[in-house]
C-alpha cells in the first residue's frame, strides 16, 4: 500500500450524524467484483437530490470529508471506503466512527480523524465560509492542522505505524507463521472442520435448483 | 485460581496466537463464513499476491446476499457474475460452497448455527456485520471488511486490539407478548446506534437465560446496531440442547470433552466490566422504529415523537430529517400508519421459531387488501421444516408470498425491493434511509407484530386483532 504520512487538502462539510454505510454506498453497488471505480456510487441517493454538498463546484477538489457524529455505522461493506477513496478523499473527520468502518478505512489508507464535536463544528463553519478551509492531516504527528490552530487525534497505533511505512499487513502476519503453527498444534481436535462435499450435491432439493 | 475474568476475556485469551507487549493481539480464527458480496476482491487479492488459502476447511461459503427468492427470477448479469465468481473461487481454493438449489443453502448466519458449526468458545468472522449473531453460543463473532477477509483466508488470523467490555443486564420477567426483538430495540433506544462503539457486549440476566437459542441469535444479531463489535451470551443447557446431534457438533467422547470445556465459559463472580447497563424488562411492550436509525424506537402504543422534545440539538435535527424522510407527523399514533409491505425474514428473524410465531398469528386470518406479505425463510432447512409443519400453507392461505431463502428485502440487493415511498414493517435489522429501496420507509418490528400488521394493514400487535 502507498504510505500515508501527511496530506494537505480542501475540506468539505457533510452536516449529517449517524451516516451509515448504506448511505455512503447503497447495496446495489456491492454487486461488483472489483476493488476500484466506485466514485459513481458514493452517496448515490443523496447526490441525486438537488444541491448536495459534494456536487457544489467549490468543493470539487475536496479531499477531506467533515461529518457529524458516528460516521460509517452499520454494514461491514468495505465498498464504502473504496467509494470515498475513489472520489478522492484521503481522510474523514468525525466524532466517532463505526468500528468496522474505522478498521476498513485504515486498511485502505483512508485516515479516520476522530475529533470532539465542537472542533468538528468549528471546522465545518470554516469549510462553509467564503474562503473555504484547507487542512493538513499529519499522521506522523497525530495532528490535524488548520490556519491558526491544530487538533491532536489518535488512530490505532499499529495501523498508524503500518500506514506510515505503507506496509503489507498480510505479509507481516505471514512472517509469524511459526507462532501460528504452534497455536494450530494446540487447538482441540474436536473443533469443526468442513471437508469438501460434506453435504453431497445429491442432497440437492427440488425447489429453486 | 487466577483473577476473576469476564467471558469476553476468556474467549479472547484462548485465541491469542502470540501477544507482544504494546501491540494488538494476533487472534486465531476458528471459523470463517463467506458469501458472494464481500469476498471477490479478497480472492483477487490472494491471486495477485500469489498466496493460497491457509485452511480451506475452516471456511464455509454460501450464496445469500444477491440470490433471487423466486424460482423463475432471472438474475441481472452483474449478479450472475458475482455468484459465478464465488463458485470459481471456491472451486479453485477447495472451499465448501452451498449454492442456490442446494439443500443447505441459506443466509450465512442461519446456516452456520443450524449445521452445528458454531460452538461455544470459538472465534468466528464473516464479511458481514451481522456475524454478531453467533455470539448467542458464547462464541466471539464479529463482522469484518474485505481486506480482513483476505487476511483471514491467507493466515487464518487477525490482528485486533482488545475491545472494552459492556455488561447488559436485563432484569425482571419478559412479558409473553414481547421477545428478543424488543430486548435489543429497547437497548439500542437506550444507548444509541453507536452507543456500544469499541465494546463487546455480554447479555446477562434471567430474561436472557429464558430465551431459546434462536431468540438469543436475534438478540446478538443486532449488537452491531448498537455499535458493538460483538455480543455474547454464556452457554448453558439451552445451548447444549440446541447443538446436540447437529451435523458438525462433536460426538461421543469428543462431546463430553467439549461440554466440560464449554462449562468454563462464563463470567467469573467478581469479574469487572468496563461498563454496565441495566434494563428492566417488566412492562416491556411491543416496540417499533419510527425513524431512520434503530435507536429511533417507540412502543407500538405510542405516537410519532415531536422532535422539539429532544434536548440535544443534533438529535433534534436528526429527528426532523428522519420524520421528513419517513413522511411522518409528530403526534400520529403509530398504530394509524398504513403499511404497504410486510417483510418476514433475514438473519435477524428468518428462523423457524420466527416463522412459527408469525404463522401462529396468521392462522385462519388473511393479509389485508392493499398490503403484501413476503415470507422469506432464512435457509433451505428452515423452509423444509416450515413445510413439514404446514406453516407454508398458513402463509399461502393468508395470501402471503412463500419465497426461497436469501437476504432478500433486508437490504434489497436482489429484486426484492420497495417501490417509491412504500412503507414497510420489516423483521430485519436496519431502517436506514434507502436500505430497502431508494426512498423506502422501514419500520423494524418483531415477527409477531409483522404478522398482525399484515392482517390489520396498519402497524398492529397480535392483541389488536379481533
Amino acid at each position: 500500500m502507498e504510505p500515508f504520512v501527511e496530506h494537505h487538502g480542501r475540506a468539505v462539510a457533510l452536516r449529517r450524524d449517524d451516516v451509515d454505510t448504506d448511505q455512503i454506498l447503497p447495496a446495489e453497488f456491492c454487486k461488483r467484483v472489483v476493488k476500484s471505480g466506485y466514485e459513481d456510487a458514493l452517496f448515490a441517493r443523496w447526490r441525486a437530490e438537488d444541491g448536495f454538498v459534494l456536487e457544489q463546484p467549490q468543493y470539487a477538489d475536496a479531499t477531506v470529508l467533515l461529518a457529524g457524529r458516528d460516521f460509517g455505522i452499520g454494514s461491514s461493506r468495505e465498498h464504502a471506503v473504496w467509494a470515498l477513496r475513489d472520489w478522492g478523499f484521503r481522510a474523514v473527520v468525525a466524532t466517532g466512527f463505526g468500528d468496522i468502518f474505522r478498521r476498513n478505512a485504515l486498511n485502505n489508507g483512508l485516515v479516520p480523524v476522530d475529533l470532539p464535536t465542537p472542533v468538528v463544528e468549528e471546522l465545518m463553519a470554516l469549510a462553509e465560509s467564503a474562503e473555504g478551509l484547507r487542512v493538513t492531516v499529519d499522521l506522523r504527528a497525530g495532528l490535524l492542522r488548520r490556519p491558526g490552530g491544530e487538533h491532536p487525534f489518535t488512530v490505532d497505533e499499529r495501523a498508524r505505524a503500518r500506514l506510515l511505512e505503507g506496509q503489507d499487513v498480510i505479509a507481516a502476519t505471514l512472517l509469524r507463521n511459526e507462532d501460528i503453527e504452534a497455536y494450530e498444534a494446540r487447538r482441540p481436535a474436536w473443533l469443526p472442520e468442513i471437508p469438501r462435499g460434506a453435504f453431497d450435491r445429491t442432497e440437492r432439493s427440488e425447489v429453486g435448483a | 485460581m487466577g483473577p476473576a475474568r469476564t467471558l469476553a476475556e476468556k474467549l479472547w485469551e484462548r485465541h491469542v496466537v502470540a501477544a507482544r507487549p504494546g501491540e494488538p493481539d494476533l487472534l486465531y480464527i476458528d471459523l470463517h463464513l463467506t458469501h458472494e458480496a464481500t469476498s471477490p476482491q479478497a480472492f483477487d487479492g490472494l491471486r495477485l499476491a500469489g498466496r493460497a488459502v491457509r485452511r480451506p476447511g475452516l471456511t464455509l461459503a454460501l450464496e445469500d446476499h444477491n440470490v433471487a427468492t423466486t424460482a423463475d427470477a432471472v438474475l441481472d448479469p452483474v449478479s450472475l457474475v458475482q455468484l459465478e465468481t464465488l463458485r470459481r473461487n471456491c472451486a479453485d481454493q477447495g472451499i465448501e460452497l452451498y449454492s442456490v438449489g442446494h439443500r443447505r443453502q441459506g443466509i450465512v448466519h442461519v446456516v452456520g448455527p443450524e449445521l452445528g458449526l458454531v460452538q461455544p468458545g470459538m472465534t468466528i468472522v464473516c464479511g458481514d456485520s451481522h456475524t454478531a449473531t453467533h455470539g448467542a453460543f458464547g462464541a466471539l463473532a464479529f463482522g469484518i471488511g474485505t481486506s480482513d477477509v483476505e487476511h483471514v483466508l491467507a493466515t487464518q488470523c487477525l490482528e485486533i486490539s482488545r475491545p472494552r467490555t459492556l455488561a447488559v443486564e436485563f432484569t425482571g420477567q419478559l412479558p409473553p407478548e414481547v421477545g428478543a426483538k424488543e430486548l435489543i430495540l429497547a437497548l439500542i433506544a437506550r444507548i444509541g446506534a453507536n452507543g456500544a462503539q469499541g465494546h463487546l457486549i455480554e447479555y446477562r440476566g434471567e430474561a436472557v437465560r429464558g430465551l431459546s437459542m434462536e431468540a438469543r441469535m436475534t438478540l446478538c444479531n443486532m449488537s452491531i446496531e448498537a455499535g458493538a463489535r460483538a455480543g455474547i451470551v454464556a452457554p448453558d443447557e439451552t445451548t447444549l440442547e440446541y447443538l446436540r446431534g447437529r451435523p458438525h457438533a462433536p460426538t461421543g467422547a469428543d462431546w463430553d470433552t467439549a461440554v466440560a470445556d464449554w462449562s468454563t465459559l462464563a463470567t467469573d463472580p467478581g469479574a469487572v466490566f468496563d461498563r454496565t447497563v441495566v434494563l428492566d424488562v417488566d412492562g416491556l411492550t411491543p416496540l417499533v422504529t419510527w425513524g431512520t436509525n434503530p435507536a429511533q424506537t417507540v412502543p407500538l402504543a405510542a405516537t410519532v415523537p415531536d422532535p422539539q422534545t429532544f434536548a440535544d440539538p443534533l438529535e433534534l435535527a436528526a429527528a426532523e430529517r428522519a420524520l421528513s424522510y419517513m413522511g411522518l407527523r409528530p403526534g400520529t399514533p403509530m398504530r394509524d400508519l398504513a403499511i404497504d409491505v410486510v417483510f418476514l425474514g433475514s438473519c435477524t428473524n428468518g428462523r423457524i421459531e420466527d416463522l412459527r410465531s408469525a404463522a401462529g398469528v396468521l392462522r385462519g386470518r388473511t393479509v389485508a387488501a392493499g398490503t403484501r406479505l413476503l415470507v422469506v425463510p432464512g435457509s433451505m432447512q428452515v423452509r423444509a421444516e416450515a413445510e413439514a409443519e404446514g406453516l407454508h400453507e398458513v402463509f399461502l392461505d393468508a395470501g402471503a408470498e412463500w419465497r426461497l431463502p436469501g437476504c432478500s428485502m433486508c437490504l434489497g440487493m436482489n429484486t426484492d425491493r420497495l417501490e417509491g415511498v412504500e412503507r414497510c414493517a420489516s423483521t430485519s435489522n436496519r431502517n436506514f434511509e434507502g436500505r430497502q429501496g431508494a426512498r423506502a420507509r422501514t419500520h423494524l418490528v418483531s415477527p409477531a407484530v409483522a404478522a398482525a400488521t399484515a392482517v390489520a394493514g396498519r402497524l398492529a400487535a397480535p392483541a389488536d386483532l379481533a
